[in-house]
């Protein structure tokens, strides 16, 4: 193989994992731009889709009813932990709400981990088009079927908020809570309906996560829920043009290190990327500071 | 009763936010001992003038000196150490400490011994502890609230809370004291007793105050000079006689 | 109300220490105490220091920090390297093994510190999240220690005494800490950091100290931990150690040090004691943290409280 082809290859690799990363990003930059709150759970959200769609494949189910039920389970999922875990807590200190999330995640991984035991699992991948060729590249069907689902994704989120009445209520309350709820605006409703569409985001990503890598395991989310994490402050957390772009840049550079530097140092790398961002940009590529009121 | 030497002196201060021009061209002396007063309608950038002046915001333009020396671009806490202290339009005590120690929090700047004398509480250490928890006392006498001194700061009633944050920045040892509506959320009889109060701290410390207060009346009782604001600029300045029967003043309280 | 006195509060608090010591060190001798649980003891003695010092950035400065074990792990190791490749007399070595141990940790402490200062809490835990992991990352690329395979070897060089008097060290002096003036603008930063700075206090100066003490006893600890195990691997420091340590500060309350000390002892005995609950150790965490918090600061909750406390009052 070329040195240009394995570039490109490698090119295509990190469009893949950097929609993932993106997919995820979104529930999180929406969450915390709407409740300030880093939701820690989020990255799980893509293990219990995973399984949820595992469990529900091997019945014998069709692949888009599985999918859809999935994603249906991590919403409720998603509904039920924000309004058991965090509402109660929306007055208390930042903190005791991020040792909450926090609690919420391994209190995820490790249920599942009881249910379905620590050992990784096959996933019956069942994204089988065909490939796509490009010269002398060759693009699997999971590959191309995961950016275009994700792009297609971003695209509808960003009308929703930008066009529709309850996306301008959740833009309103990410602004100004007081306001939006002086305004009329359900506050609770719009943080609720945040929760669920930013879990339904997960479990979409979780899926198609599975189908590329084809085996999963009840910790699966951790990591790439931190790195979607590091997306989203990198693309300027609230923002969600920015978690997309964040997801894609991460996801590029990620892949490159891997390939061209140490396989081994990746993480150390995202890792010193998240902190070197946070010290000189805190506010990311596209978001905006914001001032402490005295 | 006070004195020709100045303490504050601002000149030609100025802030943008933004677009915005929260404060303009502002100038302002404060004398030793005097009792000053910064009024103006609401939204008219008190606030933010208190902000410049502890370091908070820097200045956009112009400077500020305090005893003749610039403190622009200097940090709050610097600010403080060099003799400004404040308090805050909505109460900002440490609320699950107790009312001591929210004193001795402000008295400990002043306080030298170092981190290894304390951890190993070296005799330095209880020599300097029992100074502070005696000056914290006293200075809770100031407002009778020595008998309150082991409560925590949030289950002390609206009024009280006002008052420990005064008591906490004079902890600071200022020079010159900030008080930003103290008199917010007080029934009169309980305001015309703290504007007593506040009269004899300046006397008894011998420090200057600077007292923001939307409510005119209000200062003209105490404040021996005052400066109007409107929209961010100087609209008047002078004593309480000059400010009633300026006609600026008089339409810009009126015509609200 | 008559107070104790600066010099007898620390005589009986010196005396507590010295009594507990030789109660134990008695029990132990006349083996009351067996050796495996001489080892749960010394678990303990490390997990107190781990809590404490954990305790006064979480606790007291009010910064969630998700860093802790990279802090030990960094002790460990460079405790582990230091007596592996000198020799001197044990009584020389260890202690300046340890003490080489907190240094480092206190270094790295203090760089972590310098970009938190200018973040909000939340990202401020994130960024110690991330140094955690680059830390154990780092410790699986260097191939001088074994990398994922393990450091071992080290020299066991950990006893009861050291570990009991360190643990207790921490404690005492985290306790003064506190109570100086210095700890006192700790807590008044997790109270208000803007009424801080106006009341003179450096917060910045104040945030570093918090850090660097904090990694100072954790790399302490590491290096306890280092010469009791005898041998270390990368993956014992995950951010599975870090919120281990936390769960132990929540349980016992933050900004509460004697809390510290109960929840470190009693999540270390439980899963000890029993051990069929031991595969949920992680699962009760997770449920710890949750309730902890809603319990201490849900406002439906504090309803609750105040009912019950109401209602028993009344059959008083």
């Amino acid at each position: 193989m070329s040195g240009v082809v394995m570039f490109f290859m490698q090119i295509i690799n990190g469009l893949n994992i950097g929609s993932i990363y993106a997919l995820i990003a979104l529930g999180y930059t929406m969450v915390y731009g709407i409740a300030k709150l880093i939701n820690f759970a989020h990255g799980d959200i893509i293990m219990v889709g995973a399984y949820l769609s595992l469990v529900l494949l091997n019945t014998g189910m069709h692949w888009s009813i599985a999918t859809l039920l999935s994603i249906l389970g991590c919403a409720l999922l998603g509904f039920t932990m924000e309004k058991v875990a965090y509402k109660p807590l929306r007055k208390a200190s930042r903190i005791s709400l991020l040792i909450t999330a926090i609690g919420m995640s391994y209190l995820l991984q490790n249920s599942f981990q009881l249910i379905f035991s620590a050992n990784p699992k096959p996933y019956p991948a069942f994204i089988n088009l065909p490939s796509l060729k490009l010269g002398s590249i060759t693009i699997s069907s999971n590959y191309y079927t995961t950016f275009i689902v994700s792009v297609l994704l971003m695209i509808l989120l960003t009308l929703f908020v930008k066009k529709t009445k309850m996306g301008k209520a959740m833009r309103s309350v990410a602004e100004d809570e007081g306001a939006a709820r002086l305004m009329g605006i359900n506050v609770d409703h719009t943080i609720s309906l945040t929760f669920i569409i930013g879990t339904g985001l997960a479990a979409v990503a979780g899926i198609l996560y599975s189908n590329c890598y084809t085996i999963i395991s009840p910790t699966m989310g951790s990591l790439p829920g931190i790195k979607a994490f590091i997306a989203a402050v990198l693309g300027g957390i609230g923002s969600i043009p920015g978690a997309v772009l964040g997801g894609f840049i991460l996801g590029m550079i990620e892949t490159l290190v891997k390939a061209y530097i140490s396989s081994q140092l990746a993480d150390t790398i995202v890792f010193l990327i998240l902190i070197l961002m946070l010290v000189f940009k805190p506010a990311g590529i596209l978001g905006k500071n914001v001032r402490e009121k005295v | 009763m006070s004195s020709n030497k100045v303490v504050l002196e601002v000149e030609d201060l100025g802030i943008n936010f933004g677009g915005l021009r929260a404060v303009d061209n502002l100038n302002m002396t404060i004398h030793e001992n005097e009792l000053y007063g910064l009024i103006g309608p609401n939204g008219a950038g008190k606030t933010t003038v208190f902000n410049i002046l502890t370091g908070v915001y820097p200045p956009t333009d112009g400077t500020i000196k305090l005893e003749g020396q610039v403190i622009n671009g200097k940090t709050p806490h610097e600010i403080a150490q060099l003799g400004i202290a404040r308090t805050f339009q909505n109460i900002r005590l440490f609320k699950d400490m107790t009312v001591k120690e929210n004193v001795l929090v402000s008295l400990g700047v002043h306080a030298d011994y170092d981190v290894v004398t304390g951890m190993f509480k070296l005799p330095k250490f209880h020599a300097q502890e029992v100074a502070m928890e005696d000056e914290a006392m006293r200075l809770l006498d100031v407002f009778e609230l020595r008998d309150d001194c082991d409560k925590l700061a949030r289950n002390l009633p609206y009024g009280e809370q006002r008052e420990l944050e005064i008591v906490r920045a004079l902890g600071a040892r200022p020079k010159l004291l900030l008080l930003d509506e103290p008199a917010a959320g007080m029934n009169p009889q309980e305001t015309e007793n703290l504007m007593r109060t506040i009269d004899v701290v300046r006397k008894q410390f011998g420090i200057s105050i600077l007292l923001i207060e939307h409510d005119m009346k209000l200062v003209m009782g105490i404040c021996e000079k005052i400066t109007v604001l409107n929209y961010g600029a100087m609209l008047a300045c002078g004593t309480p006689e000059e400010i009633q029967n300026n006609p600026q003043v008089i339409s810009a309280y009126l015509g609200e | 109300m008559k107070k104790v006195s600066f010099k007898q509060q620390l005589l009986i608090e010196l005396g507590i220490t010295l009594g507990l010591f030789l109660l134990l060190q008695v029990l132990m001798n006349l083996g009351v105490i067996t050796t495996y649980w001489k080892g749960i003891f010394i678990t303990i003695c490390i997990n107190v220091i781990l809590t404490v010092s954990l305790n006064i950035t979480s606790g007291f400065l009010g910064e969630l920090a998700l860093g802790h074990a990279g802090f030990m792990a960094a002790g460990a190791y460079i405790a582990a390297v230091f007596s592996k490749s000198i020799a001197l007399i044990p009584s020389v070595e260890f202690p300046l093994a340890l003490l080489i141990g907190g240094l480092f940790a206190m270094l790295l402490g203090y760089l972590v510190s310098i970009p938190t200062l200018r973040l909000r809490g939340d990202y401020l835990a994130i960024i110690t999240l991330a140094f955690g992991e680059i830390v154990r990352n780092v410790l699986l690329n260097i191939k001088f220690t074994g990398g994922a395979g393990g450091y071992s070897s080290i020299p066991k060089y950990t006893t009861f005494p050291w570990t009991f008097f360190l643990a207790a060290a921490c404690v005492l002096l985290s306790r003064s800490l506190i109570n100086s003036r210095q700890g006192r603008a700790i807590i008044s930063i997790r109270e208000d950091e803007i009424a801080a700075e106006s009341s003179g206090i450096d917060t910045n100066k104040y945030k570093k100290l918090a850090f660097v003490y904090s990694a100072f006893f954790a790399g302490i600890a590491g290096a306890l931990y280092a010469h009791y195990m005898g041998f270390l691997q990368p993956a014992y420091f995950n951010l599975d150690k870090s919120i281990e340590i936390l769960v132990m500060c929540v349980l016992g309350g933050m900004g509460n040090i004697t809390g510290s000390i109960i929840s470190a002892s009693i999540l270390t005995i439980l899963p000890e004691a029993l051990r069929q609950i031991a595969d949920y150790r992680m699962l009760v965490y997770s449920v710890v943290l949750i309730v902890m918090m809603l319990v201490k600061y849900a406002p439906q909750f504090q309803g609750l409280l105040a009912k019950f406390k109401h209602q028993k009052e009344e059959e008083a």
